[in-house]
Protein backbone atom coordinates (compact mmCIF):
# COMPACT_ATOMS: atom_id res chain seq x y z
CA UNK A 1 0.00 0.00 0.00
CA UNK A 2 0.99 3.74 -0.61
CA UNK A 3 0.58 6.27 1.96
CA UNK A 4 -1.03 9.81 0.16
CA UNK A 5 -0.83 12.84 2.47
CA UNK A 6 -2.38 15.94 1.92
CA UNK A 7 -0.70 19.11 3.72
CA UNK A 8 -1.51 22.41 4.38
CA UNK A 9 -5.14 23.78 3.82
CA UNK A 10 -6.71 20.57 1.59
CA UNK A 11 -7.50 19.20 5.54
CA UNK A 12 -7.89 15.73 4.56
CA UNK A 13 -7.28 12.27 6.17
CA UNK A 14 -4.59 10.47 4.57
CA UNK A 15 -5.08 7.42 2.22
CA UNK A 16 -3.93 3.92 1.50
CA UNK A 17 -4.01 3.05 -2.16
CA UNK A 18 -2.97 0.15 -3.58
CA UNK A 19 -1.13 1.55 -6.48
CA UNK A 20 2.08 0.39 -8.59
CA UNK A 21 2.64 3.90 -10.26
CA UNK A 22 2.19 7.98 -10.14
CA UNK A 23 -0.07 7.28 -12.43
CA UNK A 24 -2.30 5.38 -10.75
CA UNK A 25 -2.36 7.38 -7.51
CA UNK A 26 -3.42 10.73 -10.41
CA UNK A 27 -6.45 7.46 -11.63
CA UNK A 28 -7.42 7.35 -7.90
CA UNK A 29 -7.44 10.96 -6.37
CA UNK A 30 -8.93 12.37 -9.83
CA UNK A 31 -12.18 9.88 -9.04
CA UNK A 32 -12.49 12.25 -5.76
CA UNK A 33 -14.85 15.35 -6.29
CA UNK A 34 -13.58 17.91 -3.63
CA UNK A 35 -10.08 17.22 -4.68
CA UNK A 36 -11.07 18.05 -8.20
CA UNK A 37 -10.01 21.88 -7.77
CA UNK A 38 -6.73 21.21 -5.75
CA UNK A 39 -5.21 18.44 -8.23
CA UNK A 40 -4.42 21.09 -10.71
CA UNK A 41 -2.42 23.29 -8.25
CA UNK A 42 -0.64 20.96 -6.51
CA UNK A 43 2.86 19.83 -6.46
CA UNK A 44 3.43 16.46 -5.36
CA UNK A 45 6.55 14.51 -3.40
CA UNK A 46 7.34 10.96 -3.32
CA UNK A 47 9.13 10.14 -0.01
CA UNK A 48 10.01 14.10 0.52
CA UNK A 49 11.62 14.26 -2.88
CA UNK A 50 9.77 16.39 -5.17
CA UNK A 51 8.50 14.78 -8.57
CA UNK A 52 7.32 15.40 -11.74
CA UNK A 53 6.98 12.25 -13.49
CA UNK A 54 3.66 10.09 -13.41
CA UNK A 55 5.96 7.03 -14.75
CA UNK A 56 7.75 6.20 -11.81
CA UNK A 57 6.94 3.23 -9.79
CA UNK A 58 6.07 2.35 -6.49
CA UNK A 59 6.34 0.13 -3.68
CA UNK A 60 4.79 -0.70 -0.21
CA UNK A 61 5.37 1.93 2.22
CA UNK A 62 5.66 4.18 -0.09
CA UNK A 63 4.77 7.97 0.39
CA UNK A 64 3.37 10.53 -1.62
CA UNK A 65 2.81 13.96 -0.44
CA UNK A 66 -0.03 16.36 -1.88
CA UNK A 67 1.46 20.20 -1.52
CA UNK A 68 -1.05 22.78 -2.31
CA UNK A 69 0.23 26.38 -3.07
CA UNK A 70 2.57 27.93 -0.82
CA UNK A 71 3.06 31.18 0.70
CA UNK A 72 5.60 31.41 3.16
CA UNK A 73 7.22 34.74 5.15
CA UNK B 1 21.52 27.03 9.28
CA UNK B 2 17.24 27.28 9.30
CA UNK B 3 15.39 27.37 12.42
CA UNK B 4 11.82 27.20 13.49
CA UNK B 5 10.31 28.72 15.73
CA UNK B 6 6.60 28.77 17.52
CA UNK B 7 5.44 32.21 17.20
CA UNK B 8 6.90 35.51 16.32
CA UNK B 9 10.44 35.35 15.86
CA UNK B 10 12.71 37.56 17.91
CA UNK B 11 14.63 38.81 15.38
CA UNK B 12 17.55 41.05 17.07
CA UNK B 13 18.07 37.80 18.97
CA UNK B 14 18.44 35.90 15.81
CA UNK B 15 20.18 38.62 13.84
CA UNK B 16 22.99 39.39 16.74
CA UNK B 17 23.86 35.78 17.34
CA UNK B 18 24.40 34.50 13.05
CA UNK B 19 26.07 37.59 13.45
CA UNK B 20 28.24 36.34 16.09
CA UNK B 21 28.66 32.52 14.50
CA UNK B 22 30.30 34.64 11.27
CA UNK B 23 32.76 37.16 13.43
CA UNK B 24 35.24 35.39 12.73
CA UNK B 25 34.95 33.68 9.43
CA UNK B 26 36.17 36.38 7.20
CA UNK B 27 32.94 37.44 5.38
CA UNK B 28 32.64 40.87 4.26
CA UNK B 29 29.05 41.30 3.18
CA UNK B 30 26.38 40.63 5.71
CA UNK B 31 22.37 41.10 4.48
CA UNK B 32 19.70 40.24 6.65
CA UNK B 33 16.48 40.55 5.23
CA UNK B 34 12.87 40.77 7.98
CA UNK B 35 9.41 39.86 6.84
CA UNK B 36 6.92 41.71 9.25
CA UNK B 37 3.49 41.02 9.34
CA UNK B 38 1.25 44.36 8.34
CA UNK B 39 -1.82 45.28 9.21
CA UNK B 40 -4.54 44.91 6.36
CA UNK B 41 -7.68 43.11 5.89
CA UNK B 42 -8.78 43.46 9.54
CA UNK B 43 -6.27 40.29 10.41
CA UNK B 44 -5.20 40.12 13.74
CA UNK B 45 -2.08 37.71 13.19
CA UNK B 46 -0.71 35.67 10.21
CA UNK B 47 -0.55 31.76 11.12
CA UNK B 48 2.31 29.29 9.16
CA UNK B 49 1.98 25.26 8.72
CA UNK B 50 4.99 23.89 7.81
CA UNK B 51 6.31 20.50 6.15
CA UNK B 52 9.93 20.79 7.31
CA UNK B 53 11.18 17.46 6.16
CA UNK B 54 11.03 18.96 2.37
CA UNK B 55 11.39 22.34 3.19
CA UNK B 56 14.94 20.90 4.87
CA UNK B 57 15.64 19.83 1.37
CA UNK B 58 14.81 22.50 0.18
CA UNK B 59 17.28 24.66 2.29
CA UNK B 60 19.91 22.53 2.24
CA UNK B 61 19.95 22.62 -1.58
CA UNK B 62 20.23 27.11 -1.36
CA UNK B 63 23.33 26.03 1.34
CA UNK B 64 25.14 24.14 -1.89
CA UNK B 65 24.58 27.13 -4.49
CA UNK B 66 25.78 29.75 -1.86
CA UNK B 67 28.52 27.67 -0.97
CA UNK B 68 29.51 27.24 -4.48
CA UNK B 69 29.60 31.30 -4.43
CA UNK B 70 31.50 31.09 -1.49
CA UNK B 71 28.72 32.18 0.86
CA UNK B 72 26.31 30.78 3.45
CA UNK B 73 22.49 31.55 3.57
CA UNK B 74 20.66 31.04 7.11
CA UNK B 75 16.79 31.94 7.82
CA UNK B 76 14.38 31.28 10.53
CA UNK B 77 10.38 31.08 10.54
CA UNK B 78 7.27 30.76 12.45
CA UNK B 79 5.37 28.52 12.97
CA UNK B 80 1.73 29.12 13.88
CA UNK B 81 0.09 32.18 15.18
CA UNK B 82 2.24 35.48 14.58
CA UNK B 83 0.40 38.86 15.80
CA UNK B 84 0.88 42.31 13.12
CA UNK B 85 4.01 43.83 13.64
CA UNK B 86 5.58 40.96 14.51
CA UNK B 87 8.01 38.92 12.57
CA UNK B 88 7.22 35.33 10.57
CA UNK B 89 10.38 35.49 8.41
CA UNK B 90 14.12 36.01 8.32
CA UNK B 91 17.28 35.26 6.15
CA UNK B 92 20.84 36.35 5.91
CA UNK B 93 23.14 35.92 3.35
CA UNK B 94 26.64 35.96 4.23
CA UNK B 95 29.64 36.24 1.55
CA UNK B 96 33.09 37.50 0.88
CA UNK B 97 32.08 40.63 -0.97
CA UNK B 98 28.87 42.52 -1.22
CA UNK B 99 28.07 41.48 -5.23
CA UNK B 100 27.36 37.97 -4.55
CA UNK B 101 25.23 38.56 -1.23
CA UNK B 102 23.16 40.99 -2.92
CA UNK B 103 22.37 38.71 -5.94
CA UNK B 104 21.68 36.33 -3.69
CA UNK B 105 19.50 37.02 -1.09
CA UNK B 106 17.24 38.26 -3.93
CA UNK B 107 17.11 35.13 -5.36
CA UNK B 108 17.07 32.77 -2.36
CA UNK B 109 13.93 35.34 -0.89
CA UNK B 110 12.17 34.88 -4.21
CA UNK B 111 12.26 30.87 -4.21
CA UNK B 112 11.37 30.83 -1.20
CA UNK B 113 8.27 32.44 -1.59
CA UNK B 114 7.86 30.51 -4.56
CA UNK B 115 8.73 26.71 -3.40
CA UNK B 116 9.09 26.86 0.11
CA UNK B 117 6.63 24.16 1.97
CA UNK B 118 4.94 26.64 3.94
CA UNK B 119 1.26 27.42 3.79
CA UNK B 120 -0.15 30.91 5.34
CA UNK B 121 -3.73 32.07 7.11
CA UNK B 122 -4.99 34.74 8.04
CA UNK B 123 -6.55 35.18 11.64
CA UNK B 124 -9.92 37.20 11.75
CA UNK B 125 -11.83 37.04 14.72
CA UNK B 126 -9.73 33.90 15.98
CA UNK B 127 -10.15 31.55 12.82
CA UNK B 128 -7.68 30.37 10.52
CA UNK B 129 -8.42 31.48 6.82
CA UNK B 130 -6.36 29.94 4.32
CA UNK B 131 -4.51 32.72 2.42
CA UNK B 132 -5.25 30.97 -1.51
CA UNK B 133 -4.78 34.17 -2.94
CA UNK B 134 -1.44 35.11 -1.98
CA UNK B 135 -0.29 31.53 -2.87
CA UNK B 136 1.00 30.31 -5.55
CA UNK B 137 1.75 26.51 -6.94
CA UNK B 138 5.17 25.28 -6.25
CA UNK B 139 7.44 23.97 -9.54
CA UNK B 140 6.27 20.91 -11.04
CA UNK B 141 2.46 21.27 -9.65
CA UNK B 142 -0.68 19.90 -12.04
CA UNK B 143 1.15 16.57 -12.07
CA UNK B 144 -2.04 14.33 -10.85
CA UNK B 145 -4.36 16.72 -12.96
Amino acid sequence: MVRVEFLGPIAREALEIDASSVQEIADRLREDETLREWLPKCAVALNDEMISDLSIELKDGDRVTILPPVCGG
Amino acid sequence: MMELHQGALDTKEIFGRWLDEEASSNYGAYIPFVGTIRAEDEIEALSFDIYEPILKRWFDEWQDRAAKRGAIVKMAHAIGDVPIHTSSYISAVFSPKRRVALELIDEFVEDFKANAPIWKYDVINGSRVYAADRSTPMDGAGLLS
